[in-house]
């Protein structure tokens, strides 16, 4: 087996992980980047909309300040965020929209001078000032008071990205693209790098490093219907969960974008409603002001898709052979803006659905979209239960966006969190040696190679993984959704366990030889099962509604009870539920809990405590 | 009636040492809206667990399931069966190292075009954070995403003549990658030192003229524009040189 040494070793080659990486190689460490795919394929690419940064540029961001950009989060996590986290967001994300300006990136730039824009299908005009000529600009995205969201025309994740893997090549950052991080090296107290599978061989190699860090994007795909992309499975998640010691954070807390297209769940960015797109019903009349009459359909996107879903619910939504949906209506935005700064847009509606977006109505429903939760960290980006083991970006619960976030503001963490946790590594090692038992590395390398030979041979059973797999998802779309109930979690959780008992008894249909799909499929499915089931348990218990977490039958946002934080532990590898621990949502309070200003609901407030 | 497609796919795995290159056929009744993201994953999970091919966005934007769909350099995404005849012949991208079946490795081929050509900002500027943005025309700024735009598939690479026939070609991608920070006003280097790069065989003056790269761009780049803007500021620079002699 090939053992490959490093200082620093980043699992995932997404923004987050190449913005660390570039922060290590910048100090002289030597770093290396696991990827699934070729770097600039990773799903930072597909983000569209934007970055939020208070830069205050343009005139509708005027008046704009990080203290804004800190509110407006708060109040889209639902008060489930960590305060001092997003606090440190919030003041950081100007600086590195323009580092990354300076790096290369192509944002759009003030024009001075009169424009019109539209809000709720009206018509307005804005003119922008001389002395702001040619500096970044920012677009209007949900649940902002100012009009926040740098953006690069809706390619901003993918322009980002190619500046960010350039960035990398320049400092010397090695990407090993298609290998796939399996297990990690630890004894239980100190993480030591990772057992990581060649998608090219399906050999086996050892990466060994002082600090490793995990940066693999969401897991949405454990979902059937998800915006996300193929490889967002969920795979390191569940190797982490594995270690039995290190949580993870609020897994309930899964945000459902409102325009995932219909049928192939191909997410539309949210620009389109920023630039000010409508939500339609089967009447083709417009509903979000009735329900949210200040923000309409610019409330967060929990808001939204909650009441899209209740929309439909009442009989409004439009049929189809896939199910219901909804239209989204750009077209009064014109020809040159949809071609121009909703490109991506246009295409995608061409060329997956034939619809033309200039002329036509786009059929959307809420889709699985975003992990808030994900490896628990602290404000450091350090994992808890693992020394030298962090996280940042989606596959990390830093806990900035808590029980929903913000458009535009996950790509802005991944950068910003990438550059925080990579600074911190770099203090990390300044004073840090460690001996490696090279018992653990030979012992968790064999242990893998044992359960690919039994996957392989079939020692275990001969489970299909792909059906498990369906299995898995299906219970997540029918138990887990937009809105959620103590019998359908139920059964959610029930069928799931079913599914662990299959999961674990996987075996290959093919050979497995070389870089075998149905191999790396397999080898992550008992790990996504327990994710799915750390989703589906916290959900059931946790007895409120928060973020985009609806339980129908506890309707009102419980400060008294539930202003905490889920962590998830796998304790023991042959349980069949993890097991749930809590802690306070946030250290410190800027802001007291209050109303968001956005999707009324009840409160229980936290003061109520004395008197239960 | 749903169609019948058969599917002709190329096969081989070069780790499987009994492995020959063939091709293999599958059949599968069309539904709606079909894409060949949607045949392939339903071949592999019904049919055949071993099949191998990449895909990632599934919408366009990643590029990496660029494959030779019935002789034609395309991304298998959105690519709708609907589109195709009933027989439907599928081969890995050419240029690149066969990882197996339909699945290619562009990751390398792609960092060494990046580290040749020298894909970053060159600038003696240093970053400080706690000045603003320098200024920057909102129109350049579009200008240079235009050419940023690039989704590194391969498709072009696949398509060039020249590409197939000597390896050391850089391909329409480098050059349209160069052409990025030929524009971007950040980007400090001088047209003497994008000479030294691009000014040869390799590079601009390989091109035949072909336009195969930009009939196959699934994201429509200008690549035969931007190919002979440079040839001909190459040119430029190649005569006063002569000059200079």
């Amino acid at each position: 087996m090939q053992t490959i040494y490093k200082d620093v070793l980043i699992i995932g080659a997404g923004l987050a992980g190449e913005r660390a990486a570039a922060e290590a190689a910048g100090a002289g460490l030597s770093a290396v980047c696991l990827s699934i795919v070729p770097a600039r394929r990773s799903h930072s690419a597909a983000a569209m909309g934007g970055m939020q940064a208070a830069l205050a540029n343009s005139i509708m961001g005027e008046g704009d300040s990080t203290d804004v950009h800190f509110s407006d989060t708060v109040k889209g996590s639902d008060w489930g965020c960590d305060q001092e986290v997003a606090r440190l967001f919030a003041d950081t994300a100007p600086v590195e929209m323009r580092r990354l300006c300076d790096w290369g990136v192509p944002w759009n730039r003030v024009v001075p001078g009169k424009s019109k824009y539209f809000k709720g299908g009206k018509q307005f005009d804005k003119e922008e000032k001389e002395e702001k000529r040619g500096l970044i600009t920012a677009r209007n995205f949900g649940g902002t008071a100012k009009w926040r969201t740098c953006y690069v025309s809706d390619g901003t994740g993918h322009s980002v990205l190619y500046t960010m893997d350039n960035r990398c090549a320049q400092l010397g950052v090695e990407v090993h693209d298609k290998v796939e991080a399996i297990a990690l090296i630890q004894d239980g107290e100190t993480c030591y790098g990772a057992i990581a599978r060649s998608l090219r061989t399906g050999e086996l190699v050892a990466y060994i490093a002082k600090a490793t860090m995990v940066a693999s994007g969401g897991f949405g795909k454990i979902y059937k219907a998800s915006t996300n992309a193929v490889i967002c499975d969920g795979g390191v998640h569940g190797a982490v969960l594995d270690t039995g010691v290190v949580p993870l954070g609020n897994m309930e807390a899964v945000q459902f974008h409102p325009t995932g297209i219909v049928p192939t769940d191909i997410l539309v960015t949210e620009g389109c409603r920023g630039d000010g797109g409508t939500l339609l019903d089967v009447n083709e009349e417009r509903f979000m002001h009735i329900y949210e009459p200040e923000k309409a359909e610019l409330a967060s996107r929990d808001v939204v898709a909650r009441w899209m879903t209740h929309h439909m619910r009442e009989g409004k939504g439009v049929p189809s052979p896939y199910g219901e949906h909804l239209w989204l209506d750009i077209r009064h935005l014109g020809e040159k803006h949809i071609t121009g700064k909703l490109r991506e847009v246009y295409e995608i509606c061409t060329s997956f659905l034939g619809v033309d977006p200039i002329h036509q109505l786009i059929p959307v429903r809420p889709t699985q979209h975003y992990s808030m939760g994900g490896v628990r960290t602290n404000k450091d980006g350090a994992a808890y239960g693992l020394k030298g083991l962090f996280s940042a970006g989606e596959s990390a619960c830093w806990d900035m966006h808590g029980f929903n976030r913000l458009g535009g503001n996950s790509l802005a963490e991944t950068v910003v969190a990438g550059g925080i946790v990579g600074h911190k590594i770099v203090e990390f090692l300044e004073n840090y040696e460690c001996s490696i038992p090279t018992a653990v590395i030979s012992r968790t390398a064999a242990k893998q190679q044992q359960r690919i030979d039994d996957i392989i041979s079939g020692a275990n059973g001969k489970e299909n993984v792909y059906r498990v797999r369906e299995a898995m998802q299906d219970a997540l779309d029918k138990g887990a959704h937009v809105f959620r109930t103590e019998e359908g979690l139920t059964k959610c959780v029930e069928t799931l366990q079913e599914t662990l008992q299959r999961a674990r008894k996987v075996g290959l249909q093919t050979d497995g030889y070389g870089a075998s799909p149905e191999l790396s499929a397999a080898l992550k499915i008992e790990g996504q099962v327990k994710l799915a089931l750390c989703v589906a348990y916290g959900a059931l218990q946790r007895k409120e509604s928060r973020g985009s977490h609806n339980r129908e039958d506890y309707p009102a946002r419980n400060d008294r009870d539930w202003l905490t934080r889920t962590l998830a532990y796998w304790k023991n590898p042959d349980d069949d539920l993890p097991t749930l621990e809590y802690e306070d949502a946030t250290p410190s309070y800027e802001i007291p809990p209050g109303d968001r200003g956005y999707g009324k609901m009840q409160i229980i407030s936290a003061d109520s405590k004395e008197e239960s | 009636m749903a169609r019948q497609l058969k599917f002709n796919i190329f096969r081989f795995n070069p780790q499987n040492p009994e492995s020959i290159p063939h091709m293999e056929s599958y059949i599968l009744e069309e539904t709606d809206s079909m894409t060949l993201f949607i045949a392939l994953n339903r071949i592999r999970e019904e049919q055949d667990g071993s099949l191998q091919f990449d895909f990632c966005c599934r919408a366009g934007i990643c590029g990496s399931c660029a494959m030779v769909i019935n002789g034609r350099p395309g991304l298998a995404c959105h690519t709708k069966t609907k589109d195709l005849p009933l027989e439907i012949t599928l081969t890995p991208l050419p240029v690149f190292k066969l990882v197996g079946d339909l699945s290619v490795d562009t990751g390398t081929w792609f960092r060494s075009m990046y580290n040749k050509v020298e894909s970053w900002i060159h600038t003696d500027k240093v970053f400080d954070a706690n000045a603003i943005e320098d200024p920057m025309e909102n129109d350049i700024a579009e200008d240079v995403y235009e050419l940023d735009r690039c989704i590194e598939c391969g498709c072009c690479v696949a398509a060039c003549g020249t590409a197939r026939l000597r390896d050391d070609f850089m391909g329409a991608a480098a050059l349209n990658r160069l052409g990025r920070f030929v524009v971007d006003p950040r980007d400090k280097r001088t047209d003497k030192q994008y000479f030294d790069v691009i000014g040869s065989d390799e590079g601009i003056f390989g091109c035949m003229g072909l336009l195969a790269c930009e009939d196959v761009c699934p994201k429509n780049l200008p690549l035969m524009n931007q190919l002979s803007y440079l040839r001909r500021k190459m040119g430029i620079v190649a005569i006063k040189q002569m000059f200079k002699k």
